[in-house]
């Protein structure tokens, strides 16, 4: 029989950060782009197990399963914990019966979980937007722009966040993240 | 650089998020390919290039992904107003607009540096 | 040479807010000199009594300091800590003293004191105003052999460092309430009001310290405190705020749309050893929600006959020298103004013990406070008094006086000349915030007026002299600023604050001596050498727009951008051309404020980030194998895997012939894709693409090409149906982003009722395509649940399976001709499987291949490159494909442009092939095609070569081609013009490999 492939993370072997920036992969997750009209939102959150957010800017999360609105009609859903359910969170998402598009995008995107009291300053080194808590509180998400690239930011407590990026730019973004972090603490 | 208010996101963006995408309210003929040629040319080729307040389209490309519309003065570069897609033409309070042309006499034009020395 | 121990003959012992103790050394032109810690290097120099800093850029006149600020036009010198860290242009004025700084003179040879192009100052009559635009205009070829080397070799100060820059930089994005630029009285007032709101206030200074012009104004007292120790508390109580930022040493150089400021921090400029995790300059780039202007106003010089001599500077140069440094610019130091607070510059030295010569002022009246202190002090004052002219070559050694009006002059010896025409309010923020200044003919002074931004001048910088108003001023606009109106809060903090003597006044324009009636040279603009003579000469020469007289002239156009020739210039435009200032206009300001390094602006971007470098999944296992890469848009492509020893012609060759004869794998990942999901998914593609996707299959795919409105051809690639309500679009590799935009565009806004989502795909999958064949046997092992037969999984087959245990999607399709899968994994599966289908191909006898290779493939089966054999001008038809335009769909994009006059017609340029009469000529891409090589030039040309390769599977070479009515040219014999060589071609069909096609489905 052959033999079953085995995983290779993006940013395997990156190092940065400073005493006031702690910066590291996330570890693997499911994920999915999740796209759905305004009367569908609550068939969807139920067969998902997690309120989808209406409001711009916003998250939720519930049962291991976090949804970042990102647009009008699109949420980034993501399980963390199990690397391989993406495919299961399109199936849940296909039993609500309701119309929707739900497509795996588990590797496409990868993480860096970015924290510590300079975490915000490290993301304004390339990212445009207010990260102050009143701007930005706990919770808050935003699909935006960090340097060159285009990530998704998560703010999970205070002084923590999370970035998604596609995968090709997650290199460039740890790097000026590493560079944001050591400026940082400066 | 500027601050775009996105109709979606309800709140003032910079403008790295997002990307022009032209004059707006140019809808594509339903009957696209009975028109003349004259018709087409005026739908796809040719535009006002207005000075002034413009409608144009922006994309919150890097933000929520929309097309939305907006009202632009291309003199001041003051954004009038921006709404969602779909809408049609939205008229531009009297106030806005005789703040925008307030505004755009504050504008270093070609007129008013070099033009007396022609 | 031996170093001075001491700081310099020319300290005052007692003056000035320097550490004795603290001493830094460093060497200007190769001596080595002692400063004190704090001190510029301009205040380092004459403390040291050296006055001669540079020669100026067209005369190469000797120049000292004229400033003791950003403004200095003249004191340019060349700063290092080594070869890879030096800057040239550096002002030293604003140059804190480091140890070991290397300080050089500029725009002199061989040495500072004996200046060979000092003989252009005799030669001036011929560089007078507009001379490159009359010299340098004929012969046209003299331009490029004689003027410009010329030119470039004498244009420009300073000398660009060749080597990289070795420091770093840094960049943050920051927001506030209120951000206040600048901080002297008014600034730091402000500051503190808008600060006690609990508003996030930054307050940005340019100095290493704050406090403006209290740095040298010693009379003012504001608080009961002595000016500066006041502005040193405020700094200290602000920077406890934990809603404030200070940022020193930091300029405002750049007030943008929408309150978008930009900022140059200094960080490591003045430091000795600074630690290497310091970036050396940080850029902050600030959205204000509103800004309070600070900046304050900035000393004129007058305007007379050699007024550029080192020695003579600014008064409250001199004052800040001697009360912020405790140097004395001269022993013997005389006082020309048009105004009362120079005085004071005489008032402060006198003090300190040093011979003022006299006073010379060139009015009429004087304030009666600042003549009664002079009298008081022993002080001659010359009223209605000019200095006609100075002498002394490198430095004034005396000066030429005379009653105004009078023919009678005597001659008064100094060592220093301070001189003051008034304040020029600093309104350089404001005009780049797009404000309009109106111009106040009382004081002579343009000031803020209409206001374009969240903004407000306060302080000098608004015209505003008198401290008492000041203060109340600031108050309010930054209470104001911070969004608390009223006095309540304002009425806590309030303070009063004095100054002595008045601020307003003086005078703009040529003074006595210097009128249009004489040929002497007053400068106006010391940096680009601009006389009151040339600015008069470009009014008789037609220019009467500001504009114009500024570009003819280039006065203000220096690095220092005008900041003390503007108003000058403008009086003396305006007195020549007989009309008032207002009517002659004022040339805008624009960013940057002060010049801003490279360094700074690049930031982070350079090296590896200085554009990400996308890689895909299997990119380490490539390059273990020896592959070379290439940039394909971000993306690193595999280009070639050559073996020892190959170049990349053999190894191209090799991969060629493998692939056909045995197999070969490629990572094919960096294509787009989009996953296209909705009931209406099919429908939408329709309107997409100019193919039918309604009668596409689920479980087979199709190439499909996309045209824009106008009918040319847009992007290609082959969409898989995976399911009724799912396709599997891929794209061109650097098209993915622009279709998917181009997509989204129509979905959202011209068809929005279809029931149809797009997703980005493009980096969920990691694509192994496997081609020749050999690629059934090589993947077979590794396909389950899914029969790859060529009868059950035939050409244009797709479908989901499992590859090595993980849940895959299988392509069935061919870009070389061959049978060929594409294998798309999950990306973190991606090494895993390419690692056993690539051990597999091997023992099999494939190989690894590139861009390059498939490249080739694809030309020898005369598929279609979108964007090499296409140009954004190319039907479907024109390339060929014109069996890929549904004739059924009553619409798609591009059914309407696709039927214009022109692109219907007969004769349009057609993809054709190529063949060489010699099969060893491989032709250039781009060359043009003639009927005629005979014909006279300019010849009719055809069309031209899009593609063209070695075949090694072929023997020969072969090309592709764009060729006007290149279909009904089949056989005939065409002509590539080269340089050296006219090649003979035959036109021949596009297909060079296998034209029945029978390998594709073997």
């Amino acid at each position: 029989m052959v033999e079953v492939a085995t995983r290779t993370l993006p940013l395997s072997g990156v190092h940065g950060g400073s005493s006031k920036v702690r910066l590291e992969p996330a570890a693997p997750a499911a994920r999915i782009n999740l796209r759905v009209r305004a009367e569908d939102v609550a068939a969807l959150s139920a067969a998902l197990g997690v309120d989808l957010p209406v409001r711009p800017k916003t998250s939720a999360s519930a049962n291991g399963r976090t949804a970042l609105w990102i647009g009008p009609d699109e949420w980034l859903v993501i399980a963390e914990g199990n690397t391989d359910i993406g495919s299961m969170l399109v199936a849940a998402a296909a039993k609500s019966g309701a119309l929707h598009s739900a497509t795996d995008v588990s590797h496409r995107n990868t993480a860096i979980l970015v924290s510590g009291a300079g975490a915000a300053a490290a993301i304004n080194t390339g990212c445009p937007q207010d990260l102050s808590l009143q701007a930005f509180p706990v919770g808050a998400c935003s699909r935006t722009i960090f340097g060159k690239v285009e990530i998704v930011l998560l703010r999970t407590a205070e002084d923590a966040f999370r970035v998604e990026v596609w995968r090709s730019f997650s290199d460039y973004a740890f790097g000026m993240l590493a560079e944001g972090a050591r400026d940082a603490a400066l | 650089m500027l601050l775009i208010h996105c109709p979606y996101c309800e709140e003032e963006r910079s403008e790295l998020e997002f990307r022009w995408a032209g004059e707006a309210h140019i809808a594509r003929p339903e009957n696209i390919a009975a028109i003349s040629d004259e018709e087409f040319a005026e739908y796809f080729f040719l535009r006002n290039n207005e000075k002034g307040v413009t409608y144009e389209r922006w994309r919150h490309i890097h933000g929520c992904g929309r097309f939305f519309n907006a009202a632009r003065d291309t003199v001041s570069d003051k954004f009038l107003m921006t709404y969602k897609a779909g809408l049609p033409k939205q008229p531009i309070p009297a106030a806005t607009k005789a703040e925008a042309i307030a505004e755009e006499k504050t504008v270093e034009t070609w007129e008013q540096t070099e033009g007396d020395a022609r | 040479m031996s170093a001075s121990s001491n700081s310099g003959a020319f300290r005052i012992k007692g003056a000035g807010r320097l550490t004795p103790a603290r001493t830094a050394r460093f060497t200007f032109d190769g001596k080595t000199y002692t400063a004190l810690e704090g001190d510029t290097v301009a205040s380092a120099l004459l403390a040291h009594g050296v006055h001669l800093l540079g020669r100026s850029f067209k005369y190469h006149r000797p120049r000292g300091i004229l400033s003791a600020g950003p403004e200095e036009p003249n004191a340019l010198l060349d700063v290092s800590r080594d070869a890879s860290r030096r800057q040239p242009n550096v002002r030293a004025t604003v140059q804190e003293v480091f140890d070991g700084a290397k300080i050089a003179s500029q725009n002199r040879w061989p040495s500072l004191k004996h200046d060979i192009g000092a003989f252009n100052d005799l030669l001036s009559p011929f560089f007078a105003a507009g001379f490159y635009y009359k010299t340098f205009m004929w012969p046209k070829e003299a331009w490029h052999k004689l003027y410009e080397p010329i030119i470039r070799r004498a244009a420009g100060l300073g000398e660009a460092p060749k080597e990289g820059d070795t420091d770093h930089y840094a960049s943050r994005y920051e927001h506030c309430d209120v951000l206040i630029a600048g901080a002297g009285v008014a600034g730091l007032t402000a500051a503190l009001s808008a600060a006690a709101t609990g508003a996030k206030v930054i307050l940005v200074d340019e100095q290493p310290e704050v406090g403006g012009a209290l740095h040298f104004d010693s009379s003012t007292e504001i608080d009961g405190k002595n000016g500066f120790d006041w502005a040193q508390g405020v700094a200290a109580k602000l920077k406890a705020m934990p809603n404030v930022t200070v940022l020193n040493r930091t300029t405002v150089f750049g007030y943008y749309n929408h309150g978008f400021l930009g900022l140059a921090e200094r960080v490591t400029d003045h430091l000795a050893l600074p630690s290497k995790e310091l970036p050396r300059e940080r850029l902050w780039q600030v959205r204000a929600k509103k800004v309070i202007l600070a900046t304050g106003s900035i000393e004129r010089h007058m305007v007379f006959a050699n007024n550029d001599r080192p020695g003579i500077m600014l008064a409250s140069a001199a004052r800040t020298f001697l009360n912020h440094h405790g140097v004395a610019v001269g022993r013997a130091v005389a006082v020309y103004t048009a105004h009362d607070s120079a005085y004071e510059a005489a008032f402060d030295l006198k003090r300190a013990g040093i011979d003022v010569v006299a006073i010379i002022d060139n009015r009429q009246v004087s304030g009666e406070a600042v003549l009664a202190e002079a009298r008081s002090l022993g002080i001659e004052v010359l009223l209605s008094h000019s200095v006609l002219d100075t002498a002394g070559r490198h430095r004034v050694s005396s000066i030429t006086v005379a009653r105004n009006g009078e023919k009678n002059s005597r001659k008064l010896k100094v060592d220093a000349l301070l001189v003051s025409a008034g304040w020029t309010p600093s309104v350089h923020l404001f005009s780049q915030s797009r404000g309009k200044l109106r111009f106040d003919a009382e004081s002579d002074r343009f000031l803020p007026d209409i206001y374009a931004q969240d903004c407000i001048s306060v302080g000098a910088c608004n015209g505003t002299d008198d401290l008492s108003t000041l203060i109340g001023e600031a108050l309010s606009a930054g209470a104001e600023m911070a969004g608390h109106k009223g006095a309540a809060s304002i009425d806590a903090i309030a303070f009063a604050g004095s100054n002595l003597y008045e601020w307003t006044g003086g005078m703009i324009g040529a003074a006595e001596g210097a009128g249009p009636d004489t040929a002497v040279k007053a400068f106006v603009d010391f940096q680009h050498d601009v006389t009151a003579k040339d600015i008069r000469l470009a009014v008789r020469e037609g220019m009467h727009s500001i504009e114009h007289i500024k570009r003819f002239t280039t006065n203000g156009m220096a690095s220092d951008q005008g900041k003390l020739s503007n108003m000058h210039g403008l009086a003396i435009a305006s007195e020549m051309l007989g009309r008032p200032i207002p009517q002659v206009g004022l040339t805008t300001f624009r960013a940057p404020y002060t010049p801003v390094t490279y360094g700074t602006l690049v930031a982070h971007s350079r090296g590896e980030l200085f554009d990400p470098a996308r890689k895909t999944p299997m990119h380490h296992l490539e390059a273990a194998e020896g592959a070379e890469f290439e940039d394909v848009g971000n993306w690193k492509r595999a280009w070639y895997f050559p073996k020892r020893g190959e170049d990349m012609h053999a190894a191209v060759n090799r991969e060629c012939k493998t692939v056909r004869d045995v197999g070969g794998v490629f990572d094919a990942s960096t294509l787009g894709k989009i996953e296209v999901v909705g009931p209406d998914a099919a429908q939408f593609l329709n309107l997409l693409y100019t193919n039918a996707w309604d009668t596409l299959k689920p479980g087979k795919s199709r190439y499909g090409i996309m045209t824009r409105e106008d009918g040319f051809i847009y992007d290609d690639g082959v969409v898989g149906r995976l399911a009724e309500d799912r396709f599997h679009v891929t794209t061109t590799t650097g098209g993915a982003p622009r279709v998917l935009q181009h997509m989204e565009d129509y979905l959202q806004t011209e068809f929005p009722d279809l029931k149809v989502w797009l997703t980005s795909t493009t980096e969920q999958w990691a694509v192994i395509a496997v081609q020749g064949p050999k690629a059934r046997d090589i993947i077979a092992p590794f396909v389950e649940g899914l029969d790859i037969s060529n009868e059950a999984f035939a050409h244009m087959s797709v479908a989901e399976c499992t590859v090595m245990g993980v849940a895959a999607r299988l392509f069935r399709v061919s870009f070389t001709g061959e049978v060929g899968f594409e294998v798309n994994v999950p990306a973190d599966f991606g090494p895993a499987v390419w690692s056993a289908i690539w051990e597999r191909a091997q023992s099999l006898g494939a190989c690894l291949y590139g861009t390059e290779t498939m490249h080739v493939l694809r030309a020898e089966k005369g598929y279609l490159i979108v964007g090499q054999d296409t140009d954004g001008t190319v039907t479907p038809d024109d390339a060929g494909y014109g069996w890929a335009v549904s004739k059924k769909k009553t619409d798609f994009v591009g059914i309407r442009g696709l039927k214009r006059p022109d692109l219907v017609r007969t004769g349009r340029k057609q993809l054709v092939g190529l063949l060489t009469k010699d099969p060893n000529e491989v032709l250039e891409e781009g060359g043009q095609i003639v009927a005629d090589p005979n014909q006279p030039k300019p010849m009719t040309m055809l069309g031209h070569v899009t593609s063209s390769y070695w075949s090694e599977n072929l023997g020969r070479s072969i090309a592709i081609a764009l060729v006007a009515g290149g279909r009904d040219k089949m056989g005939q014999r065409l002509y590539v013009p080269m340089k050296d060589k006219v090649i003979e071609v035959e036109v021949t069909d596009v297909v060079f490999v296998d034209k029945e096609g029978g390998r594709i489905n073997g």
